[in-house]
């Protein structure tokens, strides 16, 4: 029963594609079948939650082939949490799109493509969730990336061309050194099995190991944007329609996360790199931030914090201890649940006030009180202000941090550096984004012409500043998706103390690959 | 591990030109460095199968210490669909970039007319363009009524039916809109 769950998680988005594109001229009926495809997959990933966290694991071979010949999908804690929230911002996003209607906002698009192309988008994510071994890792990457370069060029606009073809040719690059490393791990190893590999990894010369762990690396790093990596998500990312900007920032870079996560607990769990991941986790953060701080487009700003906080998560894997993992788990939750709704919240920004500019934003607190406070939540909580589900997050990081230091007194320094600017990256969030509110929530609309500030002295404009006509409308179903996605981050404050002790047990099996091993082979690794 | 020096050299060069030719400016060339890189891959994963062997299909009398690896020609044949899917998105993409840049800066923003003023205009003048054209036909249908010239004839028939696109094509798009 329960094993015939987990393919259902990828099969179900697919299927759900195929039938949206069959129903290409019954716009109705493509929604109604999307919204069921995703809300089916969002149940099932929370029974395998319920399932896996009461302690019976979850691993299937498909086809018929056992591990580590065929294709394995391994469900544990790490992966169920992934699913579901990730299920869930993709539910929530695809409400947010219907109501947008952003199918046919532009008519040289042909209506049926969006739907189909966001449960492609899903099947994949969900996909590489619960991937058992390198290779399928890998299909689940390119489905996702292949529906991804659909969406970010909809419509097919000189702009949307111009980003998308950054984008797209980033990717491959990605993709290609991740098939070159998977291309190498089995020449090594003669497995692409992710359990076996952690058995079989640890026996290879270890200039070998440091290679193939770079390698994978360079190709996850690509994908989950970390510093000096992540050059290409501020240009591509705020180009998309908001609904896909906002799947994309909040689930697209978490899915590299994921793989880093498994990379380093799983595959190289006693290969260290953590002092690199020390650096880059930091740079990454402090790169980010003050790119943010330059930028007067409210997406590209989100894009450049969003670059910033993946440097949290590089620096809890780095700690890579069981403190450390928690935390990093919850804030991923955090992040994904956070980005998204502020994402959201600009798209609703801009069909209301016409602009994403904080030099053309002015009055919108008083024309839409509502709207202020679906973007001061999330705002206040990615700059980590207690109580919020960031502050909590961060907190954990930096007493993981903390703790790791008095262990390890040789790289105690540079923990604490990292710790540094985790807490100076936190307050410049907090100012950018209290920046703009201050400017287009606070200003009185009669401000606007001629306003002079010394905050608004050092801001550049987006290189190609789209006109957006203010539309006024803002139909419900969006504002209440937003609503829904704002809520779900109070509720991860509200329950932090039970989210944190299911990341806690999640981070449990992370620290001890043995428990993945047995996982997939319960009578030991061939 | 045995492995062919031709396959070894083979896949060397292809690394190379296809990261030399990934590195041009035009889109075209980067997706023909990319074909190159991809089947560099490729015979890189099939470098890996090791020793060659009988082909990798268990039946009666065959030893499964004889054959190849089959798991490399797998991923091989998975890695190939994949890049002629990309490789069909990026002749698409590479079509419309090259299609916006013959429209100019303007791009093919043609059909927006009726979104806002500016526009509506524009799409006006577009009407008063053809209506001149028209006129201009018209006259010379009337200049030449005496004698019959069957080359104006195939010309008026092609601006009638260009016509009558333009203004089907404007009497549909509020339609679509709904």
């Amino acid at each position: 029963m329960t094993a015939a769950l987990v393919p259902l998680v990828v099969l179900l988005p697919l299927l759900g594609a195929a039938s949206a594109l069959i129903l290409g001229r019954h716009r109705r009926a493509q929604v109604v079948v999307s919204v069921v495809a995703l809300a089916a997959v969002a149940v099932i990933a929370a029974v395998l939650l319920a399932i896996v966290d009461g302690g019976e694991p979850v691993a299937v071979t498909v086809g018929a082939w056992p591990a580590p010949y065929g294709i394995v999908l391994v469900v544990d804690r790490l992966s169920a949490i992934m699913l579901l929230v990730s299920a869930i911002v993709l539910l929530v996003v695809l409400v947010y799109a219907v109501g947008q209607g952003v199918a046919d906002r532009h008519r040289e698009t042909p209506v049926s493509i969006f739907h189909p192309s966001y449960l492609i988008l899903s099947a994949g994510v969900f996909n590489a969730f619960i991937a058992g071994d390198l290779f399928n890792l890998y299909v689940g990457f390119e489905i996702l990336l292949s529906a991804s370069y659909v969406l970010l060029t909809l419509g097919g606009t000189g702009e949307r061309i111009r980003a998308g073809v950054t984008y797209i040719i980033v990717s491959l690059v990605s993709s290609l050194f991740f098939l070159s490393a998977i291309a190498l791990v089995y020449g090594a190893t003669g497995t692409a099995n992710l359990a076996q590999l952690s058995v079989r990894i640890g026996e290879l010369p270890d200039q070998v190991q440091l290679v193939l762990h770079l390698l994978l690396l360079i190709a996850f790093g690509i994908k989950a944007a970390v510093f000096p990596l992540s050059f290409w998500l501020p240009d591509s990312y705020p180009t998309a329609p908001a609904p896909v900007t906002a799947v994309f920032a909040g689930l697209l870079t978490k899915v590299g996360v994921y793989a880093i996560i498994r990379t380093e607990t799983l595959i190289f769990a006693d290969h260290d790199l953590s002092v690199l991941l020390l650096v880059v986790g930091g740079l990454t953060m402090l790169i980010g931030i003050l790119g943010a701080l330059t930028q007067a487009d409210i997406k590209r700003l989100l894009s450049f914090t969003l670059v910033s906080h993946i440097g949290y998560m590089i620096f809890g894997i780095a700690l890579g201890t069981q403190l450390g993992m928690t935390a990093t788990i919850y804030y991923v939750v955090h992040h994904i649940t956070v980005q998204t709704s502020l994402f959201l919240t600009t798209g609703l920004i801009e069909r209301f006030g016409g602009a994403t500019s904080i030099n053309r934003l002015a009055g919108l607190l008083k024309a839409s009180p509502f709207l202020a406070i679906l973007f001061f939540i999330p705002a206040l909580n990615l700059g980590g202000i207690p109580p919020f589900s960031g502050f909590l997050g961060k907190t954990g990081l930096f007493l993981a941090g903390g703790e790791q230091a008095a262990a390890d007194p040789e790289t105690a320094w540079l923990v604490w550096a990292v710790i540094a600017a985790g807490a100076i990256t936190s307050l410049i969030t907090l100012y950018a984004l209290t920046r703009f509110w201050n400017m287009a929530f606070w200003r009185g609309r009669d401000e606007l012409e001629g306003y002079e500030s010394v905050l608004l002295g050092s801001v550049v404009e987006a290189p190609e500043g789209a006109t957006v006509t203010a539309t006024k409308s803002t139909p419900t179903l969006m504002v209440a998706a937003t609503t829904v996605l704002v809520v779900v981050t109070v509720l991860l404050t509200v329950f932090a103390g039970p989210i944190f002790g299911l990341a806690d047990r999640a981070a449990s099996n992370l620290t001890d690959p043995a428990v993945y091993v047995s996982l997939v082979f319960p009578g030991g690794a061939p | 591990m045995t492995a062919s020096l031709t396959l070894v050299v083979l896949m060397a060069v292809m690394f190379g030109a296809g990261i030399t030719i990934m590195l041009e400016r035009s889109l075209t060339r980067v997706l023909i460095g990319f074909l190159l890189v991809g089947n560099a891959v490729n015979v890189l994963i099939y470098l890996m199968s090791g020793a060659p062997g009988l082909a990798p299909i268990l039946g009666e009398g065959v030893d499964a210490d004889e054959i190849s690896d089959p798991l490399p020609q797998v991923f091989v044949l998975t890695a190939i669909v994949i890049n002629l899917g990309i490789t069909a998105f990026m002749l698409a993409l590479i079509y419309r970039s090259w299609w916006l840049a013959q429209l100019g800066a303007k791009g093919d923003l043609i059909d927006d007319e009726d979104e806002d003023l500016h526009d509506a205009e524009e799409a006006a003048d577009l009407f008063r363009i053809s209506a001149a054209d028209d006129a201009a036909v018209q006259e010379l249908i009337e200049a030449s009524d005496e004698e019959y010239d069957r080359a104006l004839d195939d010309e008026l028939e092609l601006e009638a039916s260009a016509r009558d696109d333009l203004e089907a094509g404007s009497a549909e798009r509020p339609e679509a809109d709904r």
